[in-house]
């Protein structure tokens, strides 16, 4: 134990020196190079990288839209270079190849010809596209054959009005949100309709569409983007973790909206637990969650068949309605060895009624274990939808603080900070529980256990400091910035401990991960 | 849009009716261009035989740019109708991402006429039927040759 607390000391000191970089008081400028000498002190060997990241932690950075474009520019531009196409075919290319700049390359090098035809690109592209008039041409689309009507086609000669052209194209990206993969409109034409044919064709507003929408595409397209997912949020992540690596790593990336959130699954930070447990641990609460308590009260197991039953009346002789199997519902014991002695169940300490009791005990055992960690799942889960509420309150508190006693605005914010953590605190514990319900059993499920209980002991006094009436509040500052400090390294010991545990794969778990 | 809706609609009711397709029955249409009233037979060696089939055919506002939207009023045992009261199918070009402006509602009716000699199974709405059609075909015969008998008189 007391080794164990000397980590622990050593890590709060170097974790307090981080924090105040991140949650930097005066604003996010603190000067990273002050920084860098500061440890270089204790961490020689660490002089020439850049601050540690934590087994817990992945790289990523936020994307503005304009970050998109900008992106996608420099790709088409590169790829346009090498293959001396205009950029408007390079996009083309790129989006039919979804962004995989080497293996378009690869593959045009073989046969420029098949890449082009297949990406809906003919040969001869480089005429701008302009609107003709016809003589003796009919709309094969609204009919109309009046004389010196505005009409268009591209390469494949599948000439249409102007109108019908520029309706067509407006509602596949206003109405169905297309952009990348909008067809020729002739019935099996495959060619794509480039953005200059858009341009010439439709309004500023559905132009300004297509453009948001070629952006969308290249984020679904990339492996390495995602959307945050908040609501209203333009930016974009990278981050370069890849689907097959989500068994060994739980990426949480921040947006620059703030929202936190796994890079892997879009859902909010489910740190320590994987995705795919996630996944399970949300399917498996929907379904049983609401039933489970009545369940666990109400009901028990057929004796030979495991389905559940509920007895409605008042006779201790049950019929199992699925396989008719025959049982008295006091002992679980087959009801034939009752005899005629039906109501006073006196047979307690038969073996075949005892049997059926133990099966019947370890289903309820397996029922029961998974309510304990539903219940603090759930809790903590609880707990978290009131951030928003605690964060207003907490406010409202920074303004009292300020004016009982006296307090300047800089020296409140610590409130705002140790609720910051509080619910970030919250969120993970909850999905503490996801995790330890499918962990299997063995010497490292107890070192996790530790784990989760200090942390959550640290969380539940640190929560308690915040229900002080504000006059209070102002005299326990110090040892609110301490719980602070001190709650915010147990949750950085926990998820190191798990996240170490899930690169290594040290972790077993009772499901497929 | 409508007015030019209303002259594609008009000419292709004119072209159908001079070239009737096989099996399929386009009934006059009393006011509302907009809605067609059809009747498709059974076809021969199919276990819709002797059937007959009410359809309607109900087109978009903005038609030709959205696709018809064509559903069995008769109750029909089938893996890409709707076992429901609307009868409703939605496969191939009847839907928006394949419809192009340039299909006509002649081509809608020949896939109608055409999955009654072959369902496409691999496109169901009702996938329960298309698991018998696959896996047990002489069942689903006798299914749809009972259905056909009882409500496509």
């Amino acid at each position: 134990m007391s080794s164990d607390d000397e980590d622990f000391m050593s890590d709060t000191l170097s974790d307090d020196e981080y924090d105040n970089d991140s949650m930097g008081m005066l604003g996010e400028t603190a000067d990273e190079s002050e920084y860098e000498e500061e440890n270089d002190q204790f961490l020689e060997d660490t002089k020439f990288d850049k601050p540690q990241k934590k087994a817990y932690e992945v790289d990523f950075r936020a994307l503005s839209a304009n970050d998109v474009k900008s992106e996608q520019d420099k790709q088409i531009n590169e790829v346009s270079s090498i293959l001396g196409r205009s950029s408007e075919q390079c996009a083309i290319l790129l989006r039919h190849f979804k962004w995989q700049k080497e293996r378009l390359i690869e593959i045009y090098m073989d046969g420029p010809e098949q890449v082009l035809e297949e990406s809906g690109l003919g040969q001869d592209y480089n005429i701008s596209p302009r609107l003709e008039k016809v003589a003796g041409f009919e709309c094969g689309i609204c009919c109309d054959d009046e004389p010196g009507l505005d009409t268009y086609s591209m390469k494949c000669d599948h000439r249409y009005c102007a109108s019908c052209y520029r309706q067509y194209l407006e509602s596949k990206i206003k109405e169905e949100g297309e952009a990348a993969r909008i067809q020729c409109p002739s019935e099996g034409c495959a060619r794509i309709v480039d953005s200059k044919t858009i341009k010439l064709l439709v309004s500023s507003d559905a132009w300004y569409r297509y453009e948001e929408l070629l952006n969308r595409t290249y984020v679904d397209d990339k492996q390495n983007l995602r959307w945050c997912p908040a609501p209203e949020c333009e930016y974009a992540v990278d981050c370069p973790i890849r689907q097959n690596e989500l068994h060994k790593v739980v990426p949480t990336v921040v947006c620059n909206c703030s929202h936190r959130f796994c890079f892997g699954c879009g859902l909010h930070d489910h740190q320590p637990c994987p995705c795919s447990l996630v996944k399970k641990w949300l399917k498996k609460c929907e379904d049983d969650s609401e039933t489970a308590n009545w369940i666990s009260a109400h009901t028990k197991e057929c004796p030979k068949c495991v389905s559940t039953i509920e007895k409605n009346g008042g006779c201790n002789h049950m019929t199992c309605r699925k396989c008719k199997h025959e049982f008295c519902w006091v002992c679980m014991g087959p009801w034939n060895e009752h005899g005629t002695s039906w109501y006073n169940c006196n047979r307690y300490e038969e073996k075949s009624g005892s049997e059926a009791r133990d099966n019947q005990a370890k289903s309820r055992a397996s029922l029961e274990r998974y309510l304990h960690y539903y219940n603090r799942y759930a809790n903590h889960d609880h707990s978290a939808k009131l951030d928003k509420d605690l964060y207003s309150k907490t406010e409202k508190k920074m303004t009292m603080l300020q004016s009982t006693s006296g307090m300047s605005w800089i020296e409140v914010q610590y409130l705002n900070q140790a609720s910051a953590v509080l619910q970030e605190c919250r969120q993970t514990l909850k999905w503490t529980y996801a995790f330890a319900f499918y962990l299997e059993r063995n010497n490292n499920t107890y070192i996790f256990e530790d784990n989760q209980k200090d942390l959550e002991m640290a969380v539940e006094q640190l929560s308690e400091l915040f229900e002080k009436p504000p006059d209070q509040l102002a005299q326990s500052k110090k040892e609110m910035m301490d719980k602070t400090a001190y709650v915010k390294s147990r949750r950085g010991i926990l998820l190191e401990d798990t996240a170490v545990g899930l690169k290594n794969e040290r972790w077993s778990f009772t499901v497929d991960v | 849009m409508s007015g030019s809706a209303l002259k594609r609609i008009t000419r292709e009711f004119a072209e159908i009716s001079a070239n009737p397709l096989e099996g399929v029955v386009i009934f006059p249409i009393d006011a509302d261009m907009f809605k067609w009233n059809i009747e498709l037979t059974g076809p021969k060696d199919s276990p819709y035989e002797g059937g007959r089939f009410r359809l309607n055919l109900t087109l978009p506002e903005t038609y030709p740019f959205k696709p018809p939207v064509l559903s069995f009023a008769t109750k029909i045992y089938h893996p890409n109708v709707s076992n429901d009261d609307k009868g409703s199918m939605c496969l191939g070009i009847l839907r928006s991402d394949a419809w192009k402006p340039s299909c006509k509602i002649v081509a809608v009716l020949e896939m109608a006429r055409g999955l009654l000699l072959e369902p496409n199974p691999e496109d169901a709405v009702e996938n329960s039927i298309a698991m018998e059609y696959k896996n047990n075909r002489a069942n689903f015969d006798r299914i749809a040759r009972e259905w056909t008998r009882s409500y496509a008189k």
